[in-house]
């Protein structure tokens, strides 16, 4: 399992979905853990009722059926699903309004869902998703990107602990890729995938909502700060260590050898 | 979970997959992943099989660099050397190695036969290219290693055909403690036309960087440079030495090498505000976190702003 994981590590992460799913049919015993600790491209199907997209994860699936926040409907329909509680579907449905404001102001377009159930103790889980295709012929704004994609989960589990405060501990996993192709520079083609932890306690009187919410945004800044300076900086940092980029390297290249000789 | 039993791969679906994550190893990482691959196989022939398929692709796509067992130079392994199974020409030293490619050594040399060297006339070319390539990479990449071949013509023993040399370049940085790994290769073909009386030069750039501490990123980089009307020198053959021809052409490989690095900076430097922006924001429009407790001030759109109730949250 430990070499399983190790190679997901060094496969380039727009292959991840490939890697996974030979992993997943060389170790078959091993799925579940593969499953949970590896991030898959996330999927959505179109909700029958109102025809908006959601996105598929492992916390709205019942057998092969998936439930979707809008309608709270399975698709395909199932039978016995399971369903939240009738006060965490209120909540559900409220993130969801919410959420979908907040998609459409960071991501400009994009499809989001939210996903809240119970615990097995107290408390209950909440996912959060979001699915960006940035690429030019989707919804990216200023058409730089051939290929860009963004998907966020985030998992919050929240547990009461006394009648004013509650633990929040999030796990956030966001992968991401993007490619820029032009007539001078060639494919430039940048992916990664990384995940994160947060834990908070937090008072509840503006409602679980607002501090889910806050958590997400606060992660999501993170991660891309983090992504974008840390992780592709290093990249960068690379290629400047393999070849320095100087002034003093003239093209012709005579006249430097004079220089030295004389 | 589902319980459909999955059907179990064949040996020979085994293999193929075995191969794609030997191919696809980042530079420098080859070692780890058949480590890796060997374990979750749990069957040593069948790694065996897939690893002598694959480690001769790998070898050659990112043309390693390997010691005579001598030290009296280095053999590059690349499709433009390879003149046998598992045997690499160094024009250098006249020398061809013996490779063991699943371990990444050579095991032994012999020394080239005519047959397999260029003719006199063609070395003249080859070798004052590769004097001028070789100062060139010692002074721009601070761990470049260059070769430079000879893909076609290699008969040609006066003026008045045409022959094609080839040049590669290579540099790797490996830093597994720092979870960091690059490399930058480069493919320049020097065709060499007797009756258009010039030199065409195209090439191809590939630039790649792993960074893995608590997380998985790669660059992935290429370009071709393929605008024959840049690059081509107009010689006259018979009066321009090889001297001049191998000066001209690695000024052009210079230039164009110099261009593309700052091609790439160019790319990092819009990332943050500009690139990035495509896919997520810093910050919305408003240039304020998102008001979580008040959702009201956005101008929402129709559908959102029916469902969204406008309550207080409890």
């Amino acid at each position: 399992m430990e070499a399983a994981m190790g190679l997901m590590r060094r496969i380039p992460p727009k292959h991840s979905e490939a890697a996974l799913s030979a992993l997943l049919s060389l170790l078959p015993h091993h799925s579940a853990d593969l499953l949970s600790q590896v991030d898959q491209p996330l999927q959505v199907l179109c909700d029958v009722d109102s025809g908006k997209e959601f996105i598929l994860c492992e916390y709205n699936r019942d057998a092969d059926s998936y439930r979707s926040p809008w309608s709270n409907k399975y698709h395909p329909p199932l039978d016995d699903g399971l369903y939240p509680s009738q006060e965490l579907r209120k909540l559900e449905m409220e993130a969801n309004d919410v959420f979908t404001v907040y998609c459409d102001q960071y991501y400009e377009g994009g499809t989001s869902s939210v996903y809240i159930w119970e615990n097995e103790d107290e408390g209950f889980i909440g996912c959060f998703l979001i699915k960006k295709d940035g690429s030019r012929t989707a919804d990216g704004r200023r058409g730089y990107l051939e290929e860009g994609s963004w998907e966020a989960i985030h998992v919050i589990e929240v547990v009461p602990l006394d009648e004013a405060t509650a633990r929040y501990c999030l796990t956030s996993s966001v992968m991401l890729s993007l490619t820029t192709n032009d007539e001078s520079s060639g494919a430039f083609s940048l992916s990664g995938s990384i995940r994160r932890q947060m834990n908070m306690d937090l008072p509840v009187d503006e409602g679980h909502l607002c501090n889910m919410g806050r958590m997400v945004e606060e992660m999501e800044s993170k991660l891309r700060y983090s992504l974008d300076q840390v992780y592709f900086g290093k990249t960068k940092e690379m290629i400047c260590t393999l070849r320095p980029p100087s002034e003093l390297v003239q093209t012709s290249l005579p006249e430097q050898i004079n220089k030295r000789r004389s | 979970m589902s319980d459909e039993e999955e059907t179990q791969p064949t040996d020979e679906q085994k293999i193929e997959i075995a191969k794609w994550f030997l191919l696809n190893a980042p530079a420098g990482e080859i070692q780890y992943i058949a480590k890796d691959m060997k374990a979750v196989l749990q069957d040593e022939t069948l790694y065996i099989t897939a690893a002598a398929e694959a480690f001769p692709l790998y070898n050659k796509s990112h043309m390693i660099c390997l010691d005579f067992p001598d030290r009296s130079g280095e053999v590059m392994v690349t499709s433009f050397s390879e003149i046998g199974e598992n045997e690499y020409l160094d024009p250098r030293t006249a020398q061809v190695a013996i490779v063991d490619h699943v371990n990444q050594v050579c095991r032994r040399a012999r020394p080239a036969n005519d047959e397999e060297l260029p003719t006199p006339y063609i070395e003249e070319y080859r070798y004052a290219l590769d004097i001028e390539v070789t100062k060139y990479v010692s002074e721009v990449y601070p761990k470049g290693i260059c070769s430079v071949h000879c893909v076609n013509g290699k008969d040609v023993e006066e003026p008045g055909m045409d022959f094609e040399l080839v040049v590669v370049i290579s540099a790797t940085r490996l830093s597994p403690q720092n979870f960091c790994n690059g490399s930058w290769r480069s493919i320049w073909n020097v065709e060499f036309k007797d009756e258009a009386q010039l030199v065409e030069v195209r090439g191809t750039l590939q630039v790649g960087a792993h960074y893995f501490e608590e997380g998985n990123v790669q660059l992935d980089a290429k370009h071709e440079c393929k605008d024959s009307t840049m690059f081509t020198v107009k010689l006259e053959l018979e009066y321009l030495s090889p001297e001049d021809s191998a000066h001209s052409v690695t000024t052009i490989i210079c230039h164009q090498e110099t261009e593309y690095l700052n091609s790439l900076q160019t790319s990092y430097s819009k990332l943050p505000d500009a690139t990035f922006k495509d896919l997520r924001r810093k910050l919305p429009v408003t240039r304020t976190l998102f008001p979580w407790h008040n959702t009201s001030q956005f101008s929402l759109r129709k559908d959102i702003q029916k469902s969204l109730g406008l309550e207080k949250k409890k």
